[in-house]
């Protein structure tokens, strides 16, 4: 209290913009010495309040993968494959959890150079001095205003792993179970970890003192940081990545038997349906989490993850039934997940106006990305992760260059990080900046999704074997069955 | 002896019992069947579309008195009609022989 009265003239607005706040801060000093408020004050301490929210929200994207991205995906596979749908999402959220706190953290959120990080955090290293009883500080986007590291970790931690499980999407009914684990090990490795710390890692508010040493500062943040892209919780590092890699991954691995011949309709929507329901309400941590603080901005990214995954429900429906003859369960499903992916990554960037047009825009666009591009791509992508996370993600992250503006609704973004003056570059340069982002991603998720597979496609083979494929991975792979 | 068996479309199975019943027929047997026929089902999943050469069709069998044959064939034509493709079809069979297992009857006895 004594602290952030007297030194904290700030509350956080936008992803990492600053608002000032000079009538209370004149308050506090006003009667500072009445209160007896210490002059120096003593180092700032996590706020318990925010700390509960991030918990919070750690668990909530935890729920994202388990189980509600294992029954959305699950439900669309045929009865035999279920369990090989969640084992694999099970075991591939575990996994990589597992590898962030060996490696991932480090590599993605410690200084290192523009596309990695170092190794200073190894099995978490320093977040915790045992012999002191001292809990490592991290950054949010408020100066003054850190969080214990290690909730960081877990926070980033439940990101990591989501998006790698969600790439199995693509590769579902069909690939080995063995080999879908070493290609996220690959994938994750040379993929994400370098992709989050290109677009997330950076010194933190505290970090910018005085002008001389803002330079210093940013030298030291990842490479689309430094561009200044906007990616709020993760419409580049998550959904682009990951789709992308689910894209190479169902043209490395081929269709699966039978494709474009029999029919493979899903086998329980109402599980798809609760999947759905549960990634949305898992993706309010995701979303409004991602402000790293109980503040203004994740209220305005709760408002916008709601608003714009219902506007995509209703425009994806619509559109299916204007178009398809029916309004579908599936559709509305599949909306509402291509609503959540097109809002990730504006969620704290963009005001009211931007959730409602990339919401509307998002269950249209995904739309044609199951459909009309899905035709034109000719590769099975079994659960559509291309059309709907890749293109999903690559609108909501252009929009959110376009509706982080002004005079659009935007709350726009900080332009100097030691004053904490917020502005905004112009429509079509931060568009030219967002539209940088997404291509490098895409580019880079592509070449290491391809490597990753080629490797894995040599040394242990991909694919089950066409009997064990007809029969189900269930019984093969896992020797239990979902329904008996 | 007759015996009639009938395909319907599973929807129209209570209709069907309670029309045959009120004619005083105390028993048939229901089988779940699929038939191939018009109209063929369809399905749309995102882009996919599954065209289904089997529909589900439920298939009742009952054995009647030979008296009793054309209001029976009528009144399950009757309830099980909607006018869309698919509403089934009667089947009207010579029957040989009848035995009530419990008791050894045989004939119309039997039925």
């Amino acid at each position: 209290m004594q602290y952030e009265s007297a030194e904290t003239p700030f509350i956080r607005s936008p992803f990492g913009r600053w608002l000032a706040m000079p009538q209370l801060l004149a308050l506090a000093m006003l009667f500072a010495p009445v209160l007896g408020f210490a002059q120096d004050a003593a180092p700032p301490v996590p706020d318990k309040g925010d700390t509960a929210w991030m918990l919070t929200s750690t668990a909530f994207v935890l729920l994202m993968a388990v189980p509600a991205l294992a029954l959305f995906y699950g439900g669309m596979v045929r009865a035999k494959n279920m369990l090989s749908v969640l084992m694999q999402v099970f075991v591939g959220f575990s996994l990589i959890t597992v590898l962030w706190c060996v490696y991932g953290y480090s590599l993605a959120f410690t200084t290192g150079n523009e596309y990695f990080g170092g190794l200073a955090r190894l099995f978490l290293d320093g977040t915790f001095d045992a012999s002191a009883g001292t809990f490592a500080l991290g950054a949010t986007f408020s100066k003054g205003t850190p969080m214990y590291e290690l909730v960081f970790v877990a926070f980033q931690a439940t990101f990591a792993a989501i998006t790698c499980c969600l790439i199995l999407g693509s590769l579902v009914e069909r690939i080995k179970f063995s080999s879908a684990l070493v290609f996220l090990v690959i994938w994750f490795t040379f993929a994400y970890c370098p992709v989050a710390h290109m677009v997330w890692f950076w010194a933190g508010p505290d970090a910018y003192t005085s002008a001389d040493v803002a330079g210093a500062a940013t030298a030291t943040a990842g490479l689309i940081w430094q561009w200044g892209a906007l990616d709020f919780a993760g419409g580049t590092v998550v959904h682009i990545n990951a789709g992308v890699a689910g894209l190479v991954g169902a043209y490395v691995l081929g269709k699966r038997v039978g494709y474009g011949k029999d029919p493979m309709p899903p086998h329980n929507l109402t599980l798809t349906m609760i999947g759905a329901a549960l990634l949305w309400f898992g993706w309010f941590g995701f979303n409004a989490g991602s402000a790293l603080e109980a503040n203004a901005f994740a209220a305005l990214a709760f408002i916008n993850t709601f608003l714009a995954t219902a506007c995509a429900v209703v425009s994806w429906t619509f559109a299916e039934w204007l178009f398809k003859g029916k309004p579908s369960m599936l559709g509305a499903a599949s909306g509402a997940v291509a609503g959540l992916v097109a809002i990730t990554p504006a969620a704290g960037n963009v005001g009211i106006p931007g959730a409602f047009v990339i919401g509307l825009a998002a269950g249209i666009v995904c739309l044609w990305g199951v459909s009309g591009l899905k035709k034109l791509l000719k590769a099975d992508d079994s659960l559509d992760v291309f059309g709907v996370h890749a293109i999903g993600g690559a609108l909501g992250a252009l929009l959110t260059g376009v509706f982080n503006s002004p005079a659009l609704g935007g709350p726009g973004l900080v332009t100097d990080w030691v004053t904490v003056a917020m502005g905004y570059p112009g429509i079509w340069p931060q568009f030219v900046i967002q539209a940088k982002a997404v291509g490098l991603v895409l580019v880079w998720s592509a070449a290491v999704a391809f490597i990753a597979f080629g490797i894995v496609k040599l040394v242990f083979g991909l694919r089950v074997s066409e009997e064990v494929e007809r029969e189900g991975l269930d019984i093969t792979e896992h020797g239990e069955r979902a329904y008996t | 002896m007759k015996l009639v068996a009938a395909i319907i479309k599973p929807f129209k199975l209570d209709e069907v019992r309670r029309a045959v019943a009120d004619l005083g027929l105390k028993g048939l047997t229901v089988t779940d069947v699929l038939g191939f026929g018009q109209p063929a089902r369809r399905e749309y999943y995102r882009s996919a579309e599954y065209a289904y050469d089997f529909a589900p069709r439920t298939k009742i069998e009952l054995a009647v008195d030979d008296s009793i044959v054309e209001p029976v064939v009528e009144a399950i034509g009757n309830v099980a009609r909607t006018g869309q493709g698919g509403d089934g079809k009667i089947f009207v069979l010579d029957l040989a022989e009848v035995v009530r297992i419990r008791t050894g009857e045989m004939g119309a006895a039997a039925i």
